[in-house]
């Protein structure tokens, strides 16, 4: 395994893009940052530019608005960067999926690597989908 | 060949860079352990600067080439300053008339450096930043000028670094005095609005402005402006213990007191809030010119 990925892997910056989510994930995201679940010891940190990030984690249904932001968003990443949809809307977009202001899902604007479900999805979910993607990355099962 | 060791190697690049960036992880991890948490293994920043370097560069639309040379120039200057300050620790008798005020300039071109990148970069989040920090530095560079005005009528006008260490050999320490004392208080703040660090982190405020002047860097540029914030960590430290602390300056005592220092940092650090940049500008140009300026008359009478 090169130096580059090993470094990536153990360095993972994430960019927080909420496509209007009802905040229960965003709530969730912030909860795996507190003590109890302290992600900062395998090296993740919230950033606030999506110049630094290396992962966009993605909240939410897009709708029209934020279809556009989110395409904007991620061309304006610096590459390798990876997409996480977190919660069931942005990984299927469950029952808003015939809602008349919902044009498509996550996954349908950018290229998304790991999908972690549920309404909101645990902490220990949230962690253990950031362990599928390291996995997926260095090319494990 | 020396000079070229030096600048590069032991004094200079190789060595401040492993210090600050270890330094950078004890804050970390005490700042972790105060909130209760565990906090990143040692290596973390290595891993950060690693990782930086692998990432594209990009570079936005109708930036100037002032938006890559800056971080170079801010690097490269502050290596400078700490090869001077490092060689004169090590032979206090080899330094040229003069190199304080070559330090006290050199200081000062990191934080114009990022001045000048975040102005070229083109975003207004980034100009606010830079704004910020261009009157940070209006703010903070007249009472640490001061403060080293003292030290230097306390050492009857030496600008030489070696003559100020020699003087504290032969007469203790500039902090165990009225007018080293007061300085002292001025300089600790001084470093920490120098270093960037909380409550006077308004340039980089990430949860109002996103990291502010450094928005629009990715890649090896960034990877440089975190280096030379690494860097920064040692070397101001570095700077004060020589002013005020050089009495001893054995490689123990250097690190007992480099730690405490650090520990003065990270204790400011974590129990303060940001504040506001005009309530900075009257913080340093209110108590801290004061005092600043109180203990360079001290000195001036002799105590």
């Amino acid at each position: 395994m090169n130096l580059k990925l090993k470094a990536l892997t153990k360095s993972i910056w994430v960019f927080h893009a909420a496509c209007s989510p009802c905040n229960n994930c965003d709530i969730e995201v912030l909860d795996v940052l507190t003590p109890r679940h302290d992600v900062e010891r395998f090296g993740i940190a919230l950033v606030g530019s999506i110049r630094h990030a290396d992962v966009l984690l993605v909240t939410g249904v897009p709708n029209y608005k934020t279809k556009e932001r989110l395409k904007r968003i991620y061309n304006q990443a610096p590459q390798p960067c990876l997409v996480v949809a977190v919660g069931n809307c942005a990984c299927g977009r469950i029952m808003f999926k015939d809602s008349y202001n919902s044009p498509c899902a996550v996954d349908e604007v950018v290229p998304v690597s790991a999908y972690i479900p549920g309404c909101p999805p645990k902490p220990e979910a949230i962690i253990a989908g950031v362990v599928k993607l390291i996995k997926k990355l260095r090319g494990q099962k | 060949m020396k000079l070229l060791f030096n600048y590069l190697i032991f004094p200079g690049f190789l060595f401040s860079a492993c210090i600050g960036l270890i330094a950078g992880w004890i804050d970390r991890k005490v700042t972790a352990r105060i909130q209760w948490r565990v906090g990143p293994p040692w290596y973390q920043n290595f891993i950060d600067i690693v990782k930086l370097l692998g990432k594209e560069t990009i570079v936005p639309e109708g930036a100037k080439l002032t938006f890559l040379i800056s971080p170079y120039l801010g690097l490269l200057s502050l290596i400078l300053v700490t090869t001077i300050l490092g060689k004169s620790v090590i032979l206090p008798l080899e330094s040229f008339m003069g190199d304080l005020i070559v330090v006290l300039y050199l200081l000062v071109i990191p934080a114009i450096a990022i001045i000048v990148g975040a102005a070229s970069s083109r975003n207004p989040l980034a100009s606010i930043g830079a704004s910020r920090e261009m009157k940070l530095v209006l703010g903070y560079e007249l009472p640490f000028i001061l403060s080293v005005v003292a030290i230097i009528l306390k050492s009857k006008g030496a600008i030489e670094i070696g003559q100020i260490l020699n003087h504290q050999i032969n007469f203790g320490s500039n902090l165990f005095s009225w007018s080293g004392a007061l300085a002292f208080i001025v300089a600790i703040f001084c470093m920490q609005a120098k270093l960037g660090f909380v409550p006077f982190d308004m340039p980089e405020a990430e949860q109002e402005i996103m990291a502010g002047v450094l928005i629009e860097y990715s890649g090896l540029p960034l990877a440089i402006f975190k280096l030379t914030k690494a860097v920064l960590l040692y070397t101001m430290p570095l700077f004060l213990i020589i002013l005020f602390l050089g009495k001893d300056l054995s490689p123990l005592f250097i690190v007992l007191k480099y730690i405490l220092l650090l520990v003065i940092i990270i204790l400011i650090k974590n129990t303060n809030p940001r504040l506001r940049i005009d309530q900075a500008l009257r913080f340093f140009w209110g108590p801290m010119t004061f005092l600043a300026g109180a203990a360079v008359i001290l000195a001036g009478l002799g105590y």
